[in-house]
């Protein structure tokens, strides 16, 4: 589904259905270099039962056309913006990596906005590696093979995979190939500077889940424990899992969003 | 700075593990062979999810099975590719590659060096479904690029083609697939990903009859087809990724998953309506075949350069078809896609044509005469009367076969006995 937001067009999978903007919202955000499918399974689901889902392609990716932002202040002003254009009052909000950061900064901004907020795989701060920034600005193919080895598990090309027939390191090696020229530099670079009002976190008054995975190499399980622990009421949920959780553990995760956003 | 990407398993380390963990209800740390037809749902809201893939997981056999899908992800890390599909049969993947990715009206541009059976589905199957092939050389870009039309919606080859071992040249016919946006099939049974993979060389897709090395003993038959992810569907003419598909709830594969469409499709289409799946044992005996495949390639491979040596230099040997010989016209393109050595099949042409070849067939003891590759076990055929009896004199010469060819798939006996059994073949045929 397309609207319109600062200007721009802008994409959201709605979960095969028609959405009915009657019913509560759920906003799933994805994180750097993704787009909408990394939510295929969670975004299909809840559309099904009992929610409007939007999915979306942040700007500059996707199907989402527009300029890549480089402050995670920026992307959450466009997030609260695609709510304003979807005429959603409220919506809950879940955010995976960059897209936590994205989704937690909404939620900082426009308190009144977000009904619950769910940041799977996250860390604040989201220190990246000067290496991995320095090789997303000169080699980005290296950069993504970065992305996908750490986004993951490790070693979990050895292991099952949850779905079926799909290597899940090799499609998401996949999907980051399409991503935009320039799109990884940014989003790390983003996830790197952002530094959330301390005092604001301490009483953010909005419902939230922290999803860590135990096996997480991007944002270690126990940075999901801190951030947890530093915001008011936080719920955590430990998952056998690895960065890519809505993959790695796409039931677990499902179990976990189910509780809390019911 | 020096970037360098995190280290990934190898091949040998893929081939033994991927796709699998301790099974999780038992602990065996061999794949289980689930034989069973379908799945016991715990509950009626997870059933519907699984209907209308909110939920993954298994439903039904013919759609997935634990023990084939363990053989599907191994194939999928090997190839380095998103995911794959396991099927029947190797005819049964070129089928489904096919099938998913056109109707009447398709055109596939191929190479004129297939195996028989792909080419009777190609020239007299598929035209009755409104589905038309034309044939070029394997290793003329320019034929293929002349051969595209509007309609085309795959190019395919065959990485060695069988039994003439023509080298596909890929990296020169993926770019002109990637520049007319039209994926490009490489069946790749004979090379296998540890000779070469195609997907890295410019593929899009890539098959394989499982029946042969990756299988290895000629116990079973099988295929896969492999996406290697990278495609951009939405870029050029595929209405059966990009269009609602009512079949489905008018899922649109591409929005549902950009990077996996065509194996969706595929999977929620092709296996479920076509049928033809992978049993679960036949999966288990590939895996089996899989864990040793490092080791017998390089023994495979190892022989067949014996072999090829040892033959070029009887009287009796008309001409050898192979690679590794500096007068085969794929022999710089082989050393570049495939340093390690590119195929265990040549054939060649004994002297005394059609019946010096019969002699020759019924003079071997160790070598098998059948129609089958890539066994444990050494083979020979005459492909004229046997695997490509129904192409015509022109198309066999296309395929690189004349009456007296003799191919032969070489095993893994010891390389002296191998040469004995084809020495006093020789001589019986030139009685």
């Amino acid at each position: 589904m397309q609207f319109i937001v600062q200007g721009y067009p802008a994409y959201a999978y709605t979960g095969g259905v028609e959405p009915d903007f009657k019913l509560p919202a759920i906003v799933f955000v994805h994180g750097a270099a993704f787009d909408h499918s990394v939510w295929q399974w969670q975004s299909r689901y809840f559309a099904h039962h009992g929610c409007c889902v939007l999915a979306v392609d942040l700007p500059g990716h996707g199907r989402s056309p527009g300029m890549i932002r480089a402050r995670i202040e920026d992307w959450a002003s466009w997030l609260v913006a695609l709510l304003d254009a979807a005429g959603l009052a409220q919506a809950a909000l879940v955010g995976h990596s960059m897209g936590s950061l994205i989704a937690l900064q909404a939620a900082l901004a426009a308190p009144d906005r977000v009904r619950r907020l769910a940041l799977v795989g996250s860390a604040v701060p989201m220190a990246v590696g000067e290496a991995f920034r320095a090789a997303a600005r000169e080699a980005p193919d290296v950069a993504l093979d970065m992305e996908a080895a750490w986004g993951h598990a490790r070693l979990s090309q050895l292991g099952a995979s949850a779905v079926p027939g799909s290597t899940l390191l090799g499609a998401s090696r996949c999907l980051n190939a399409r991503s935009r020229p320039g799109a990884l530099a940014a989003a790390l670079e983003a996830c790197n500077a952002y530094r959330p009002d301390a005092q604001a976190l301490g009483s953010l008054a909005v419902p939230t889940l922290v999803a860590a995975g135990k096996r997480d190499q991007m944002t270690p399980f126990k940075a999901g424990r801190a951030l947890a622990s530093a915001i008011p009421g936080a719920r955590l949920v430990a998952l056998e899992a690895g960065h890519s959780m809505m993959s790695e553990a796409p039931r677990e995760l499902l179990r976990a969003l189910g509780d809390f956003l019911a | 700075m020096a970037h360098s990407s995190p280290k990934n398993p190898h091949p040998d380390t893929l081939a033994v593990h991927a796709g699998q963990s301790p099974d999780p209800a038992t602990g065996s740390r061999a794949v289980p062979i689930y034989q069973t037809a379908s799945y016991v749902f715990p509950d009626t809201d997870t059933a519907a999810a699984l209907f209308d893939m909110e939920v993954p997981g298994h439903v039904y056999s013919r759609l997935s099975n634990p023990t084939v899908s363990v053989f599907e992800e191994r194939m999928a890390a090997l190839e380095g590719g998103a995911g794959a599909i396991a099927t029947s049969s190797g005819q049964a993947a070129l089928h489904l590659a096919i099938a998913t990715l056109m109707g009447e009206g398709g055109h596939v541009v191929a190479s004129s060096s297939l195996y028989g059976g792909s080419h009777n589905l190609l020239t007299y199957t598929l035209p009755r479904f409104g589905i038309r092939t034309t044939f070029v050389p394997a290793r003329d870009p320019a034929a293929w690029k002349a051969a595209i039309r509007p309609g085309t919606r795959l190019l395919f080859g065959e990485s060695v083609g069988n039994p003439s071992v023509d080298v596909l040249d890929i990296p020169a016919i993926g770019a002109i697939a990637a520049q007319a946006r039209i994926p490009f099939l490489v069946d790749a049974t004979v090379t296998t990903p540890m000779l070469g993979r195609p997907l890295e060389q410019g593929a899009h897709l890539v098959m394989h009859s499982a029946t042969k090395f990756l299988s290895g003993h000629g116990v079973v038959i099988g295929g896969v087809l492999v996406d290697g992810g990278r495609f951009d569907w939405e870029a050029g003419r595929f209405a059966t990724l990009t269009e609602p598909y009512e079949g489905f709830h008018g899922m649109v594969f591409t929005e549902e998953s950009p990077a996996t469409a065509f194996l969706l499709r595929a999977r929620r289409e092709g296996l479920r309506d076509f049928g033809a799946c992978m049993a679960p044992m036949t999966a288990f005996q590939v895996l089996q075949g899989l864990e040793t495949l490092p080791l017998r390639m390089a023994r495979h491979i190892e022989n067949t350069r014996t072999v090829v040596a040892w033959l070029a230099s009887r009287k009796e040997v008309e001409r050898v078809h192979h690679p590794s010989l500096e007068s085969h016209p794929g022999h710089a393109l082989a050393r570049s896609l495939y340093p390690r050595g590119c195929s265990a099949i040549l054939s060649f042409e004994v002297k005394g044509g059609r019946e010096a070849g019969r002699k020759f067939i019924e003079g071997l003891a160790l070598f098998s005469h059948l129609a089958n590759i890539g066994d444990a076990k050494s083979l020979v055929i005459h492909p004229a009367s046997t695997t490509h009896f129904r192409m015509d004199d022109a198309a066999l010469a296309a395929a690189g076969i004349t009456p007296g060819t003799i191919r032969l798939s070489i095993g893994l006996e010891h390389p002296d006995d191998l040469v004995e059994d084809l020495g006093r073949a020789l001589a019986a045929s030139q009685r």
